[in-house]
């Protein structure tokens, strides 16, 4: 469970530098009237949807960190086969790279007002991240041809689980793009499009990082990369 | 200290209203509703439903332990049926939902002065897909094989083999889909109390001004949110080993002769994930009824509270130590011991920040100018209730105690005092105090104060006894025990005692939901204010509020909640959204 505890530990890190914002030693019943820069005090200058993906985030984040953690553990028992991990899984990563490089131009277009740029980042982004949805069902259907069955050892188990968890929140997120995309065709009010395409872009990166996160896991660098930790701690 | 402007009226807000979602029918306005107060009746209507199936079947389960072998309908799988489906409605479906949805969505908006949540679209979806999770949970009891009867941790491996019900059923399919369900509405309407909190607090309402009720639902929901994922993981990986055959949490087993397909999972991965949700759990329901409490005293003692400081850091403490205690649920899963000493040391820690509370509490209390209103009673009888669970917690923290003491009735007993009618009382404790404010008229005083002795006392009756049940070593979850030898003549008396006192209460419980009713035309008229509280929600335009809540103008706030009984002011209740100040305030402390 250390995987889950260092994820709650940064959470807690950022709650607990945003409290201390927030002036908890103060004594309330002493103080009436408006108290000094209250605009700063009473909400962030982030816009809301902001706040909230970011707060969704996090939830997802603990998601996959719960899930980590379940498969560090499960790891350790005798019966774990590693399975190998097909190359094509290396071409998948590099399509949802340039998602998310073709959401973050669509972004910064957003930003300059250039609503062309917007529409073709946001096409290129939805259809690459589809190509890299098709990219890991094929994966699957070649570990399946090669023998590598769900249900045969718990490697490959933690393997559909992982890749699927995070390809249904890839599909979850085209549903949030293609809402954006219709506002962008059909002529969005430019401050709203910027923000919606901005949720999105948020959005897209933390999956990628999540999927580098799971592509580490999955390929065992992760397991070594603790293994030299515990020894340098040890 | 801070530089304090002078405390006059400041002009109507300059920051930009939030856009409000106007309904155009019937259906809109009532039902597919994106109003925070109307999803926060149809929460508590649907938990309070579902609420009631929980308590026939905890009837139907003293039927059997009061009286074994009279009533041949209840076999032993039927028992187990009840015992799961008890146990994870009221947890989860009653007690969360009621808290977090219900509560949380009626009081958040009104105390910290928002016209509604902000995402008001995700959080009607939210109350949908949790009457989903209830609907498919309920389903499960017409399904072939029943409900599942697995106990409400799911235990694998029993709870997806032959021999438990709904094993090889549908019952365990759909209790884990349910449960999926549950967790993904409730994260949407997760999302929407914490980001309200951050975001939709009306001027002049820092932090530190918020009603102790708000931080403890906006605490609750944060820890909820980290929570059930863990939940929502092992449900997914279970159902994947039922339904898939995969071996997350299988180990190899033959079952009737037949070596099973699963093969090397591990059971105790499932009791990690289980617990570090469930035991967060017990806090996510207790943090919002600690914050109810102490608004319910300061109000009703008309006191201040007493350390409101310290009340706050207590609940962010208690939130954060709630997670790394879950394994003190795991002393007798043949752990390494210096994990159960870690285990022990970090939950008797955590009696710290409570402890801190409940002396709070009694210290406002103390010198105030009491009323024993209804909402006042049920608050005293939850310090009390609380004390006496919490107390047998310490016993059960402690590894040496609890592994004689472990399955058998004294954790019963100890559960259902700290987190089953504790938080249930500070429930009927808000609705006695909020439901003028939700219907504009006040709960009948009589009825109420039968419901409150025949509750309070009676379920010191019934839950009291059974920790001497436990000292003798009578275990829990057994459907009979009728040719055991720790069973005595007394012990059986004992259980028949119980189980007619469990009846009394529930029969308490129906002249409750009647007076919830009946005084929806007939009860006394309660005006805008009947308690003369301080806080937002007693101060809107409209009783009931109206759609949007303040009326014109949002309220400004220039103090904090509890400015009751102000030396020198001319009422014994200053109003938040009051400007002026008062002559002890300004002198140092």
């Amino acid at each position: 469970m250390s995987v889950i505890l260092v994820f709650l530990l940064v959470i807690a890190g950022i709650a607990g530098w945003w409290l201390s914002h927030q002036r908890l030693m103060t004594k309330p019943w002493l103080e009436q009237g408006m108290i000094g820069d209250f605009v700063a005090l009473d909400r962030s200058a982030l816009p809301t949807a902001k706040i909230g993906l970011g707060v969704f985030l996090a939830v997802v984040g603990c998601l996959f960190a719960l899930f980590t953690s379940a498969y560090f553990m499960r790891m350790a028992l005798s019966d774990w086969r590693p399975l190998p991990i097909p190359p094509l899984l290396w071409l998948n990563t590099g399509v949802l790279v340039l998602s998310s490089i073709a959401i973050q131009c669509a972004s910064l277009a957003a930003r300059k007002g250039q609503v062309d740029m917007v529409r073709l980042g946001l096409a290129t982004a939805g259809l690459t991240a589809l190509v890299f949805l098709i990219g890991q069902l094929v994966a699957w259907r070649e570990l399946s041809a090669d023998g590598y069955f769900l249900a045969s050892n718990p490697a490959n188990s933690f393997f559909y689980l992982l890749t699927g968890m995070h390809g249904l929140h890839i599909l979850g997120g085209l549903v949030g793009l293609g809402r954006t995309s219709v506002g962008a065709w059909n002529g969005a009010q430019p401050q709203r499009l910027r923000l919606s395409v901005e949720l999105c872009a948020m959005y897209w990166h933390f999956l990628l990082f999540v999927w580098l996160a799971i592509f580490a896991l999955l390929a065992g660098w992760a397991s070594t990369l603790i293994d030299i930790c515990r020894g340098l701690l040890t | 200290m801070v530089d304090i402007t002078p405390a006059d009226a400041v002009p109507p807000a300059e920051v930009a209203e939030m856009e409000l979602y106007h309904p155009h029918s019937w259906w809109t306005k009532y039902v597919f509703s994106q109003d925070a107060k109307v999803i926060a009746i149809q929460y508590s209507a649907t938990a309070t439903a579902i609420g009631m199936v929980a308590l026939v079947l905890s009837w139907l389960m003293r039927l059997q332990l009061g009286f074994p072998g009279t009533f041949d309908f209840i076999t032993p799988e039927a028992y187990y049926q009840f015992i799961t489906m008890h146990g994870m409605i009221m947890v989860i479906y009653l007690l969360t939902a009621l808290f977090l949805g219900g509560f949380g969505n009626y009081l958040i908006p009104l105390m910290v002065g928002a016209r509604d949540m902000v995402f008001p679209y995700v959080n009607m979806l939210s109350y949908w897909i949790y009457l989903l999770a209830v609907l498919v949970l309920v389903s499960s009891f017409f399904a072939p094989g029943g409900p599942t009867g697995a106990g409400w941790t799911l235990y694998p491996p029993q709870a997806i083999m032959t021999g438990t019900p709904g094993g090889q059923d549908w019952g365990i399919i759909l209790m884990l889909v349910s449960l999926i369900l549950f967790i993904v509405g409730f994260t949407m309407g997760g999302l929407n109390y914490v980001v309200t909190v951050l975001q939709g607090r009306t001027r002049g309402m820092t932090l530190m001004r918020l009603p102790l009720t708000v931080w403890g639902i906006f605490t609750a929901t944060i820890m909820a949110l980290l929570a059930f994922p863990a939940l929502f993981v092992a449900c997914v990986m279970m159902l994947l080993d039922r339904a898939l055959g995969t071996s997350f949490f299988m180990p190899a087993i033959v079952e009737m002769g037949e070596q099973l397909q699963h093969g090397g999972g591990s059971p105790i991965l499932f009791q990690h994930l289980f617990w570090f949700f469930g035991h967060p759990e017990v806090y996510i329901v207790a943090l919002p009824a600690f914050g109810i409490v102490s608004d319910l005293i300061s109000t009703h003692a008309r006191k201040n509270i007493f350390g409101y400081r310290m009340m706050v850091w207590a609940i962010v403490g208690i939130g954060a130590l709630s997670f790394v205690v879950w394994a003190h649920h795991m002393y007798v899963s043949g752990m390494h011991p210096y994990f159960g000493f870690f285990f022990a040391t970090t939950t008797l820690i955590i009696a710290v920040p409570t402890a801190i509370k409940v002396y709070n509490w009694v210290l406002t209390l103390w010198r105030g100018d009491i009323h024993l209103t209804i909402p006042m009673l049920f608050a005293l009888a939850f310090i009390v209730t609380f004390v006496n669970g919490g107390l047998t917690g310490l016993f059960l923290g402690n590894v040496v105690v609890d592994v004689p003491l472990s399955d058998t009735m004294f954790v019963v007993a100890h559960f259902h005092m700290v987190m089953g009618v504790a938080p249930i009382i500070v429930i009927f404790g808000a609705i006695y105090h909020w439901y003028p404010k939700v219907t504009g008229r006040m709960l009948n005083e009589t009825l109420g104060r039968f419901h409150f002795w025949v509750t309070f006392l009676g379920a010191y009756l019934i839950f009291f006894p059974m920790h001497y049940l436990g000292l003798m070593g009578v275990p829990r979850r057994y459907n009979e025990l009728t040719d055991m030898t720790i069973m005595t003549e007394s012990a059986h008396h004992l259980n028949s005692f119980i189980s007619i006192m469990a009846f009394i209460v529930g029969f308490a419980q129906i002249v409750f939901l009647f007076n919830l009713i009946w005084s929806i035309r007939h009860g006394r008229e309660a005006g805008g204010n009947p308690w003369r509280a301080t806080t937002l929600e007693w101060q809107t335009p409209e009783t009931p509020p109206a759609h949007g809540n303040f009326g014109k103008d949002l309220p400004i706030v220039y103090r904090w909640a509890y400015d009751y009984s102000v030396p020198g002011a001319k009422e014994d209740f200053i109003p938040q959204n009051v400007p002026g100040s008062f002559a002890p305030s300004r002198e140092p402390a």
